[in-house]
């Protein structure tokens, strides 16, 4: 490996932040590779955001120490802005400027950046141009968001929530845009709430939730984690007595079952061995079963296995 | 520098073609003051004095006593006489539709509202020509020349005090408002995580208020001075000076009304709460001299009674901006204040 690849973009340690009684950031500890798309994956609430506005530095944190590109808070603060591209939860950035302005405004900011027009290619922007924001959509104004943090040709870019909101459509053209990004040699740390965003942009992910680490490491390497490729999920009809855990669990290829009401769901290693033996024993009980699902098991599995919850619970 | 003025720059232009591009920005700062001149215009135009409405009253069987003293009266200047029987004649006094009621008489006698103008005016005139009917002597020849100066009339009082008005408001509302509502949207906080300086921001308002400045005042006193005559006796420079000062002073204002609030709700309770006594006591529609005594210090101190003290001064009396020191140095006092104290407790994000 390479001395320039192990440098840390960003470094933080026993990161802490309070309001009033509520610890939103509870000692967080992190390293971002110079070169990785990093995820912080969370449900609302977790303190994905505290933590991007930390070390964004647009928040002080209580505690902890921040280091970015070597630099830091609040002493490097207009070198560091210089090197970094922020796209802040649901920002109105203007009314009735037309996208080139905006864009012409935040490229003002930069000593140094892309043009209006090379900007305008890169998020696919050109025909609204001379649009009012009011008039855009809600893609094209996170898309011309990218483009504001982009602008400036950052070495880190800084995303919260990028498409919280977006239809399919949308949300694959600002992954599209990230994934340019770092294939160019960017740092990305982005928060959201998806799994198949994280598993789609990210090298690695931390999940959080209340404001602690719970899990570091790659999609992939998170997901082997759960010990098992698949999830089987099934619900059975009331009546007759329905199985109870340890009988599933003792089943061949089961590795764990979690049970909620007459719904079940269970981590397997090969769902061809699984599923004959479950409905061997359903049958010898006379239970119906009324829905059966497998699918690979995602990081939306692994959330629910260390927190019992769901990732968007409603 | 360029590296500074070139955002300073586009933040202002972006500031600018925002408000621009609103057509009500453009009612408020344009028409609604155009509008409020010439409303106030007619309806306090001068016009020549209308005559005094007077009654005689006749007692029951004493009307041939009073229609006499009625024909005595009649064709007075001034005077609108009508014979009444006694009780409806007392019931128009108290109603307020005649001012004086003539009871005829060893002595005659006069009944009115010493506390009415019009009724004071009523007795002297009636007295006057009762006395010259009934064969009184002016002792020496008198002439009367009446006057009317520019300068002294209602609408050359209003429109410095509307000019001041509409400073405070644009200004105020000009920087709270769009203050509060980027920090809402979250604009001021991205504008924060980019490279842009904070003086930069602050100051591209400023540059945007004095751009907006310019055109606001020129429409206001050039239509008062074509339609109504208003007068501009000071220098135009002297008088730029006190609008740009004045200007400014309400921004340094409205940045401190905006500097923590929120919410757009709040901060237009806090502006209502600062400019609401000015509205009333600094003068705006009527001299603010009609306060007590004891109120005038304070009322004095006022910004925006120091700006309309400033730009009659210019206007009216044609005072150097030497001779307005006074006025001047509030209104810079209370800018420098407001700015020092905002920019300590400005909430950036």
């Amino acid at each position: 490996m390479s001395p320039v690849a192990v440098v840390p973009a960003i470094r933080c340690t026993g990161l802490v932040k309070r309001y009033r009684d509520v610890t939103a950031v509870a000692g967080l500890d992190l390293e971002v590779r110079a070169g990785e798309c990093f995820g912080l994956l969370g449900p609302n609430g977790a303190g994905k955001t505290t933590t991007v506005e930390m070390l964004e530095g647009l928040a002080a944190p209580d505690d902890g120490d921040i280091e970015i590109l070597g630099m830091r808070w609040p002493e490097h603060e207009h070198a560091l802005r210089e090197r970094l591209g922020v796209a802040l939860q649901e920002t109105r950035l203007a009314d009735r400027l037309t996208v080139t302005e905006v864009l012409r405004l935040f490229r003002s900011f930069y000593p140094r950046g892309h043009t209006v027009e090379e900007v305008l290619a890169v998020v696919a922007l050109e025909e609204k141009r001379d649009a009012w924001v009011e008039k855009l959509s809600g893609g094209q104004r996170q898309r011309l968001a990218l483009a504001c943090a982009l602008v400036g040709t950052p070495d880190v870019l800084f995303l919260d929530e990028p498409t919280t909101g977006l239809d399919p459509q949308s949300r694959r053209q600002v992954w599209e845009i990230v994934a340019r990004f770092t294939r160019g040699g960017g740092t990305v740390v982005l928060t959201t709430h998806y799994m198949e965003e994280a598993e789609r942009l990210c090298d690695r992910v931390a999940v959080m939730d209340h404001g602690r680490i719970l899990a570091l490491g790659s999609p992939r390497e998170l997901i082997a984690s759960l010990g098992a490729d698949e999830v089987v999920e099934f619900a059975l009809a009331g009546g007759a007595p329905a199985p109870v855990e340890a009988e599933l669990v003792a089943l061949a290829g089961v590795r764990a079952v979690r049970r909620d009401g007459p719904r079940y769901r269970m981590t397997v290693d090969e769902v061809h061995r699984a599923v004959p033996g479950l409905l061997a024993l359903l049958q010898r009980r006379g239970v119906e079963m009324t829905e059966l699902v497998t699918h690979h098991a995602t990081l939306e599995d692994l959330f629910l296995s260390l927190t019992g919850r769901h990732l968007r619970d409603a | 520098m360029g590296e500074y003025l070139r955002p300073l720059m586009e933040l202002t232009l972006a500031r600018l073609r925002e408000q621009l591009r609103q057509p009500e920005v453009l009612f408020w700062v344009f028409a609604f003051p155009l509008l409020l001149a010439v409303a106030l215009g007619v309806a306090f135009r001068n016009r020549p004095p209308s005559p005094i409405r007077i009654a005689v009253a006749a007692e029951p069987g004493s009307r041939a006593a009073a229609d006499s003293v009625g024909a005595l009266l009649a064709g007075t200047p001034r005077l609108a006489v009508a014979v009444l029987p006694a009780s409806q004649a007392a019931e128009r006094l108290r109603q307020g539709s005649v001012a004086l009621v003539v009871v005829p008489g060893n002595p005659v006698v006069y009944r009115w509202d010493s506390t009415r103008a019009d009724s004071r005016t009523a007795r002297l005139v009636t007295d006057d020509a009762l006395q010259s009917a009934l064969g009184r002597k002016s002792v020496r020849a008198v002439a009367d020349r009446t006057v009317m100066a520019r300068g002294s009339r209602y609408i050359d009082f209003l429109i410095p005090g509307l000019l001041g008005m509409d400073l405070m408001g644009t200004g105020m509302w000009g920087l709270g408002y769009a203050v509060v509502d980027a920090r809402k949207r979250r604009l001021m906080k991205r504008l924060l995580a980019s490279p842009m300086r904070r003086s930069q921001y602050l100051l591209s308002f400023v540059l945007a208020r004095l751009a907006l400045l310019g055109p606001e005042v020129m429409v206001l006193i050039g239509f008062a001075m074509l339609a109504f005559g208003v007068p501009m006796r000071g220098s135009l420079a002297g008088f730029a000076v006190v609008a740009v000062i004045g200007a400014l002073c309400f921004a340094g204002l409205g940045l401190l009304t905006a500097s923590r609030a929120r919410t757009v709700e709040m901060v237009s309770g806090l502006m209502n709460l600062v400019m609401m006594p000015m509205w009333v006591l600094s003068g705006v529609f009527f001299s603010s001299a009609n306060f007590p005594a004891a109120m005038q210090p304070f009322i004095k101190a006022l910004p925006l009674t120091a700006l309309n003290d400033a730009l009659r001064g210019i206007m009216l009396d044609g005072a150097s901006l030497a001779a307005l020191a006074g006025p001047v140095a509030i209104c810079v006092a209370w800018g420098v204040v407001s700015l020092a104290v905002a920019l300590k407790i400005f909430r950036w994000v």
